[in-house]
């Protein structure tokens, strides 16, 4: 009885002790850590901590405490890493999932549950059109828009045929979807690899006997770093350009790439390049901070915990009435690296996209961006949501 | 034509790739019966060490010959300090214990490498490519790994049918305390087998690490068509290996690359997705086939 008694007494008096703290707004990240993909989710978190850093452990001169937690890639566990984030720590605000396997298995349930979801990274287009929820913000793009971005530029430049190959899955079919509907001009060849192909002989050699004018392709990760790899040592960089997302182009794979990269076009949203005062700041500070260039993703995470910031400014801490919160979102008034940023009525951005060229000077080889291809360009799903 | 013979050329190379890689592991089931998922950690030390070596001194001789080494002595250490205490222990324990090995050596490039994925350049000597065909270069260095493919074939097979040391090898493999009773020290000689498959995993790496991406993880990928040739193979049998190796390559390669074309005579809409599921499969089907016909592989041990 006594001992019960003191038990009790215990748990009333460490809750009376973590109530100033509780008083932070919890942020949940749920991103890709570990796998060959765990270098998106390190930038996305690192970006995001970023911008808390700099606001002093505040995001828009806010306590906020965030949590981060790996998915390991699995739309499974992320599931349960949202359900422990609603149910035991009470979360209200959600972000970080890198995959767009994984935002369909977490983002359409939280967001029923009354918890905003602010995406860093994936924009699968079943949230984009009719699925568009008013609790679901995307900070980053609509996938096809890395994509369109490339199809636009290829028509542009005068290409007339064009030879486009994306892994065998959902993304890389979007992906194609997205560069044939702004390309006018022949695509010769539409080829679908295995997902985590290594060996890329075979399609090159396709490639070569059906003479393009140019290469479109989408694949991620270490896909990419094969392919363009093997694409030079066939010697086809010589005869045929080759066009991709900026996906298979960050600062990491470029230096694994190396020289096969150099003179290759890509689409993106943002570059280090930028010429504007927030971008500027945010290059140095995170150069500084972690000791490497930050690549898209750091630039989206960094995005992402200053939209956020924006809002919580706003309405001064924990989003109690969900429809200011919501509204301050809408608003978007934060300074993105990206210079313009705003969203459309299905809350994923409408912005500028660029062309960026891979180089190579004496600080090594990088992105520079050469044109700006769409202002203020809008996804193609928007008309379907009823936002 | 041309093309064909090109992607014949290609699927060879696969195949001589896989062989590398398959004929340590092969040579580890059939001698020492033991299942060793971690083997795809060996290419992945190969490739990490060649990469790194070669960036510090831009000499590739150097760098193999530090993989091979470092490769190697990873096998040797790892056959000593885990796997000895598990040749007893039924299948499950060495899969178990094995995919824990993949874990612990994933995590280490991690932790010594970081997560950005090595760069690594063809040796200048190897880089370019020659006209095998008109109108068809072809890049060397691709050439390279065939050759290397077709001298460890070779070397594989004076090494384990004409030398004390092979024979040795046999003679473990059929009876293992026989082998024990005449006075060979079988402990050394697993060790000795199991290094020697993890320098050829080695190998496989260091080959590799100029033509794909160097990342932790990379292993596993090229290590279930590994484990799909040895099926095919027989298990134990480094000729089988050989010919399964070529077989796949080619499989694998002739059908990503004329599947398509072949379905678009007969289906308008969508033939491409459908073709690249159907050549994905293509390893898979021709195992099953040789497995109706062929239970225990072509080569049985």
């Amino acid at each position: 009885m006594k001992s019960k008694l003191l038990y009790s007494s215990v748990v009333a008096l460490s809750v009376l002790m973590a109530a100033p703290v509780s008083a932070a707004v919890k942020i949940g990240m749920i991103t890709t850590l570990t796998t060959k993909a765990g270098y998106l989710g390190e930038d996305i978190r690192d970006g995001f901590k970023l911008a808390i850093e700099q606001g002093g452990g505040k995001l828009g001169n806010v306590d906020v405490e965030l949590m981060v937690e790996d998915d390991g890639r699995k739309p499974g566990k992320g599931r349960q890493i949202a359900e422990r984030y609603i149910k035991s720590d009470k979360v209200k605000i959600m972000t970080g999932i890198v995959f767009s396997n994984v935002a369909m298995a977490v983002v359409p349930k939280v967001v029923k549950d009354n918890v905003f979801y602010i995406s860093p990274n994936a924009g699968p287009s079943a949230l984009a059109g009719k699925g568009c929820h008013e609790n679901y913000f995307n900070a980053a793009w609509q996938n096809d828009n890395l994509h369109e971005v490339m199809g636009q530029y290829v028509t542009d430049a005068g290409f007339k045929s064009a030879y486009i190959l994306a892994p065998n899955y959902p993304a890389g079919k979007d992906a194609l979807a997205g560069f044939k509907r702004f390309y006018k001009g022949k695509v010769v060849g539409e080829v679908y690899t295995k997902l985590g192909q290594s060996d890329y002989a075979a399609e090159l050699a396709n490639l070569r006997s059906t003479k393009p004018d140019a290469v479109f392709f989408f694949l991620p990760g270490g896909m990419g770093i094969n392919f363009l790899k093997q694409y030079s040592q066939a010697g086809l960089n010589k005869t045929t350009p080759v066009f991709g997302p900026a996906f298979s182009f960050d600062a990491r794979i470029l230096k694994a790439v190396g020289d096969a990269a150099v003179g290759v076009h890509n689409g993106s949203q943002w570059n280090f390049d930028l010429d504007n005062a927030t971008n500027k700041q945010f290059v140095s500070a995170f150069k500084e901070k972690y000791g490497r260039m930050p690549t898209l993703y750091a630039s989206q995470g960094y995005d992402t915990a200053n939209l956020i910031g924006s809002a919580l400014k706003a309405t001064g801490g924990e989003p109690q009435n969900m429809v200011d919160f919501r509204k301050a979102l809408e608003k978007a008034n934060f300074d993105s690296v990206r210079g313009n940023f705003r969203f459309g009525n299905n809350h994923h951005p409408v912005q500028d996209l660029y062309v960026r060229e891979v180089v190579k000077d004496s600080t090594g080889i990088h992105n520079k961006t050469v044109k700006k291809v769409f202002s203020n360009h809008q996804d193609a799903y928007a008309g379907s949501c009823n936002l | 034509m041309l093309l064909f013979i090109e992607q014949v050329l290609n699927g060879l190379q696969l195949g001589f790739m896989l062989f590398l890689l398959s004929a340590g592991l092969t040579l580890v089931f059939g001698v020492m019966n033991l299942i060793n998922l971690a083997h795809g950690s060996f290419y992945m030390v190969g490739a990490y060490v060649a990469a790194t070596v070669m960036q510090a001194s831009d000499s590739f001789v150097l760098a193999l010959l530090v993989a091979l080494f470092t490769a190697g002595l990873c096998g040797f250490l790892v056959e000593v300090i885990v796997l000895r205490h598990l040749y007893k222990r039924d299948h499950l324990d060495q899969v178990l214990a094995t995919f824990g090995l993949i874990l612990f050596f994933n995590e280490g490039t991690r932790m010594i490498w970081g997560r950005q994925p090595l760069f690594m350049q063809v040796p200048e000597l190897l880089s370019g490519s020659v006209e095998i065909l008109p109108g068809i270069p072809y890049p060397v260095y691709r050439l390279v790994i065939i050759a290397i493919g077709l001298a460890v074939a070779i070397g594989l097979y004076l090494l384990i049918n004409h030398t004390r040391l092979g024979m040795r090898i046999r003679a473990g493999a059929s009876n293992r305390s026989m082998i024990a009773a005449l006075g060979v020290n079988i402990r050394w000689l697993y060790s000795l087998v199991f290094a020697l498959g993890a320098l050829l995993a080695g190998f496989a790496g260091v080959m590799a690490a100029p033509v794909f991406a160097v990342e932790s993880g990379m292993g596993e990928s090229i290590l279930i068509l590994t484990f799909v040739v040895i099926v095919i193979g027989g298990i134990g049998s480094v000729k089988g290996a050989l010919l399964g190796a070529l077989l796949v390559g080619l499989v694998d390669t002739l059908g990503r690359a004329f599947l398509p074309d072949l379905l678009q005579m007969f289906i308008s809409s969508g033939a491409n997705s459908i073709a690249a599921s159907l050549s994905s499969m293509g390893i898979y089907l021709l195992m099953a086939v040789i497995l109706a016909f062929k239970p225990r592989g072509l080569f049985p041990a």
